[in-house]
């Protein structure tokens, strides 16, 4: 029978979005159970077993599992997965971290980023920065390990009431990594992976200063800012607002790229976006190809005029 | 100590893919490679280190066809002491590489091993960790900044929330991102430098390693296009478009 073990993510006080969203993906290939790897935090359990199409919630609750650290969890969640045929995580840099490390202690290969489900051992997924799409299936001798790319599946419902489980996974848990700190930005403004709407800034804003011009249109539009990864190599923004391959992989309602040309890179990030607005003064920009409505000019002026006509 | 850095050849990434014509594959012939730009990151980072005085070997090591003597020749151009090369004409899936980079980090027992956080063919992001979980040691993935403290090493993690930061132990798995540093540029006579340096090849199945599961893939697709929408002349006529979408 076909057993999935999905496994949340969370910061320590609230399930991340990611949750919500690699649950669609699991429930549509069999029964799911949640697991929980925290320190206390029963809420984070008892918010997980409100997922609509969760079976059981696991909850691994010790000290060692205060921090997300793969070296810890992964151990752990291989014990689980035995009695399991798959194993699931978000496609995010926490799923990322851990998932590979417990595919390798079961000797199982690892689907990273599904985009659909073909059927039980069988996914979609993009390879070459999404410009090429294939199908994917895990021979029958091995447990699924998959990765779930969140910009292709919906938030599940959070109607149900599952029944929470305490487990103590027995793993030798290692010593050797140790978590210091986080360094997050704190922002009024919407978290980038679930916001509807979306304003971007590439290397054509020019400065961390003249970012306030993205920042004014985002807020007016209460939307959640992004970048290209050039605009944060340049400095203008930290690191975890870039968009595209190495970044973020979004799908918000509406996307506003302004100064920022559309290298395959960056647009892989936002293919799945509702409708997308570039604003560039290079009609010839490659962002053009792919924008539901283009206006070429200069951004300088365009975006302070529609930050005001907004009203 | 010494430092192993790995280094995949891949379709170079300014290459726009195209699907070949049976839909199994993509084409390659006549198409220009490069090394993964995320190892060039890595071998950067551990010239640094050696540069410093805290490494005082870097071996790069790839699994690949024989035509991937030219990326590794590009590592020991950078710098690199040595290089090997385990051949093989079959398809490497990560696990299958993870495994071959365990058997090699045996044999040479380095303190570090550095790849890139992911190969911009398969676009993974598996292989550092399922070696650090074969090895039974820590890994600090997509690392935007690398401190040696002797023992141990402390990084910064690229995560979505913004920068982590983890103290690990040696010996390490080190995945690294893209703002980790600038690669050098490669100079004429480094090239010919380069050409003396130690290549080894090694078949892979001298190597005794046995094959993993693998997964099956098919059905190469060019993803679904978006069309080119309408240019708009005006502010007021962006905001009428976007009202009458209903996004507004
Ligand atoms: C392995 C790898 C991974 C990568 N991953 C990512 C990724 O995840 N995300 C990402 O974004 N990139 C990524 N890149 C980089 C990508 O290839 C491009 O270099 C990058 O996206 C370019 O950013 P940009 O569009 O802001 O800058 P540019 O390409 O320099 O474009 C700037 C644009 O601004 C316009 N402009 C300038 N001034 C004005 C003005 N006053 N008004 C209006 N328009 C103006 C210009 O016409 C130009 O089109 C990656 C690259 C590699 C090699
Ligand atoms: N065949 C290979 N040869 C050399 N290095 C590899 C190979 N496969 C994977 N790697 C390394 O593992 C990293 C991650 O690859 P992947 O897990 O495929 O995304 C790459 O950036 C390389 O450093």
């Amino acid at each position: 029978m076909t057993r999935v073990l999905l496994i949340a993510e969370h910061d320590g006080a609230e399930l991340n979005l990611s949750t919500a969203k690699s649950m669609s993906c699991a429930s549509q290939i069999g029964e799911t159970d949640v697991a929980v790897f925290s320190n206390g935090a029963d809420s984070l359990a008892t918010s997980a077993a409100t997922l609509a199409g969760a079976a059981r919630v696991l909850h691994a609750s010790r000290p060692e599992n205060a921090k997300p650290l793969a070296a810890v969890l992964a151990p752990q969640i291989a014990k689980l997965a035995a009695d399991y045929t798959h194993v699931l995580a978000p496609s995010t840099t926490f799923g990322k971290d851990v998932l590979p490390r417990v595919a390798a202690l079961l000797g199982a290969p690892q689907v990273s980023d599904i985009m659909s489900v073909e059927s039980e051992r069988s996914y979609k997924r993009p390879i070459y920065a999404g410009n090429v799409i294939v199908q994917v299936s895990v021979p029958d001798n091995c447990t699924v390990c998959g990765t779930v790319r969140i910009a292709s599946f919906k938030a599940a419902a959070t109607d149900g009431n599952a029944e929470i489980t305490a487990v103590s996974p027995d793993a030798d848990l290692p010593a050797h990594t140790r978590y210091i700190d986080l360094q997050a930005q704190v922002s009024e403004r919407p978290d980038l992976q679930s916001a509807m709407r979306v304003v971007s800034g590439g290397r054509g804003v020019g400065s961390a200063e003249n970012f306030e011009i993205i920042y004014g249109l985002a807020d007016k539009l209460s939307a959640a800012v992004g970048a290209s990864r050039a605009a944060v190599d340049a400095g203008y923004v930290p690191n975890d607002m870039q968009i595209g391959q190495t970044g973020k992989i979004i799908a918000p309602d509406l996307y506003i790229a302004v100064g920022i040309s559309g290298a395959i890179q960056h647009v892989t990030g936002i293919k799945d976006a509702g409708t997308i607005v570039a604003i560039n003064k290079d009609a010839e920009a490659p962002i053009f190809a792919l924008a539901d409505f283009g206006l070429v000019g200069d951004l300088f002026s365009i975006v302070p005029d529609l930050e005001k006509k907004l009203g | 100590m010494k430092i192993l850095v790995c280094v995949k050849r891949v379709i170079d990434y300014n290459v726009r893919v195209q699907i070949n014509r049976q839909g199994d594959g993509v084409i390659t012939d006549g198409v220009k490679m490069s090394v993964n730009p995320f190892d060039e990151i890595a071998v950067e980072e551990a010239l640094q280190i050696r540069d410093r005085g805290d490494a005082d070997e870097i071996v790069a090591v790839s699994i690949g066809t024989s035509a991937s003597q030219q990326q590794l020749r590009t590592a020991l151009a950078m710098g690199a002491d040595r290089a090997i090369l385990v051949e093989s004409d079959d398809e490497i899936q990560p696990l299958a590489a993870a495994r071959v980079f365990h058997k090699l980090v045996e044999k040479e027992q380095p303190g570090l091993v550095f790849l890139g956080k992911q190969a911009i063919d398969d676009d993974s992001n598996q292989t550092g960790q399922m070696l650090a979980a074969l090895w039974q040691r820590p890994q600090a993935t997509s690392a935007s900044s690398f401190e040696l403290n002797g023992e141990t090493a402390r990084v910064t993690r690229e995560v979505d929330a913004g920068l982590e930061i983890i103290d690990i132990d040696l010996p390490a798995v080190v995945t690294v991102d893209l703002r980790l540093n600038e690669p050098r540029f490669v100079k004429m006579p480094d090239i010919m430098k380069a050409k003396r340096k130690p290549l080894e090849t090694i078949a892979l199945s001298e190597l005794g390693i046995d094959a993993p599961p693998a997964l099956e893939t098919k059905n190469y697709e060019p993803p679904p296009q978006r069309q080119a929408g309408i240019m708009v002349e005006t502010v007021d006529e962006l905001i009428a478009a976007l009202r009458d979408r209903g996004v507004l």
